[in-house]
């Protein structure tokens, strides 16, 4: 039986508590708009990039030579799995969902007999994950998203997967991160990003003829720009995706640990309550009979 | 109001302009070239240079692109940049510093991409200062 003034304590510190998770709640809150806006500004470049790729793609479809980023090495040996995570927790299941998913993939690939490498972006992910693949992260990113995601992040590096691939030491890349579906809910997601899966022409409604591109200076010279691009695009879109989802984990978990520590202090301040009275009685029967005793 | 062509410049965080214009003038890697509505359909890659945009035979704006890609269709023309900057925005010190800089990259360079990259920059930097001093580089 914890005495009164442990109690008084106790409510004292859960009350603080409760005031930190609502202030983080908020914080997350106003966060995560501006986390969703910038995903929604995002939204026009890798959606005109996408037609341009489609549009190359198109041209270049059932020719030889296509870039082997498109491509692939024509082997699937070496898989790159870029982690997505946030630098920072308390954000409720947001990471260790992550990191579940990539565990799985990791071994998934193991049992086929595939090689398997990881970049992590993210400090948790980077710290999870360490603990038994720490022989398979060649390359950890930190830092990103501390004031907002730049595309200069994702150039960053997108530049790094490439200069990977150029290097030959990998085959197939895929990018794991959470993708934001709504504040209370994430949605792991698994994306290949070399090759890149060409997204299928959309039909023009209508069934109007597709119009014929004329290149400058090729179609190759063109593709070999641009996927460069596109990589730092999907990455981009990946983090942006990622930090939204963050904000509104950690908004979700902060509401609960909020919801939870009212309930704590009103169970405390009962349980206060009650001893309190049940000390006051019991001096009281000690006065009247040592009164009666007289 | 003579027919126009739908021209958007739009940059990774972003989409900086969408409006229509008349004429837009765009600094392909192969040579500047002239969009104007019903241009065939043409996707290209760009050099650092200057976007005019012309309304009534005129320039009505000037926007400074670090490269990208241009997407020119019967209605539209769309920019895909990195970096986009009105010309009047433009700072003299800024396009200083950065030329400066690129110089000591390019200097430092030791790999391939390293130097492919500082040459970039340095392109970028170069085409900056031309368009403060009003023209145009020439194509290389």
């Amino acid at each position: 039986m914890p005495s009164l003034k442990d109690l008084r304590l106790r409510i004292t510190s859960v009350k603080s508590t409760r005031k930190i998770t609502s202030a983080m709640k908020m914080v997350a809150a106003s966060k995560l708009r501006r986390a969703q806006m910038a995903a929604e500004a995002a939204r026009p470049y890798a959606e005109r990039m996408e037609r341009m790729l489609g549009a190359l793609a198109g041209s270049l479809a059932g020719q030889q030579g296509a870039p082997r980023m498109l491509a692939g090495t024509g082997q699937d040996d070496v898989h790159l799995v870029v982690v997505v995570s946030s630098d920072r927790g308390l954000c409720g299941g947001f990471n260790s969902s992550i990191v579940r998913d990539v565990r799985r993939l990791i071994a998934d690939l193991q049992r086929q007999g595939k090689t398997v490498k990881v970049l992590t972006v993210g400090r948790k992910g980077r710290d999870n994950l360490r603990r038994d693949h720490a022989k398979l992260i060649t390359e950890s990113v930190e830092g990103i998203g501390r004031k907002g995601v730049s595309f200069a992040d994702a150039d960053q590096i997108a530049a790094k997967i490439t200069s990977m691939f150029e290097a030959g030491e990998f085959d197939v890349c895929t990018i794991v991160y959470n993708r934001f579906r709504s504040a209370i809910s994430q949605e792991v997601t698994r994306q290949q990003l070399v090759p890149f899966p060409v997204p299928a022409v959309s039909e023009e409604k209508g069934g109007e003829v597709k119009a014929l591109y004329e290149f400058e200076p090729s179609e190759e010279g063109i593709l070999d720009e641009l996927l460069p691009r596109n990589m730092a695009v999907q990455v981009f879109r990946a983090l942006l995706e990622s930090s939204a989802s963050e904000q509104g984990a950690r908004m979700t978990a902060m509401d609960n640990a909020t919801r939870n520590a009212g309930e704590m202090i009103d169970r405390l301040t009962i349980q206060y309550n009650r001893s309190r009275q049940a000390q006051i009685t019991k001096e009281l029967i000690e006065i009247i009979s040592g009164a009666e005793a007289l | 109001m003579a027919e126009t062509l739908q021209f958007e410049l739009v940059s990774p965080e972003k989409l900086l302009v969408s409006e229509p214009a008349e004429m837009v003038t765009v600094p392909g890697s192969e040579g500047d070239f002239g969009a104007l509505p019903r241009h065939s359909p043409m996707i290209a890659t760009l050099r650092p240079g200057i976007i005019d945009i012309y309304e009534g035979g005129n320039i009505r704006n000037r926007i400074f692109v670090a490269g990208g890609f241009a997407e020119v269709n019967e209605e539209r023309c769309t920019v895909l940049a990195e970096e986009a900057v009105p010309v009047s925005e433009l700072k003299a010190e800024d396009a200083a510093a950065r030329l400066k800089a690129a110089e000591e990259a390019l200097q430092a360079a030791e790999t391939d991409q390293a130097r492919a990259q500082a040459k970039r920059a340095h392109d970028v930097a170069v085409a900056m200062q031309a368009a403060l001093s009003g023209g145009q580089p020439a194509a290389h």
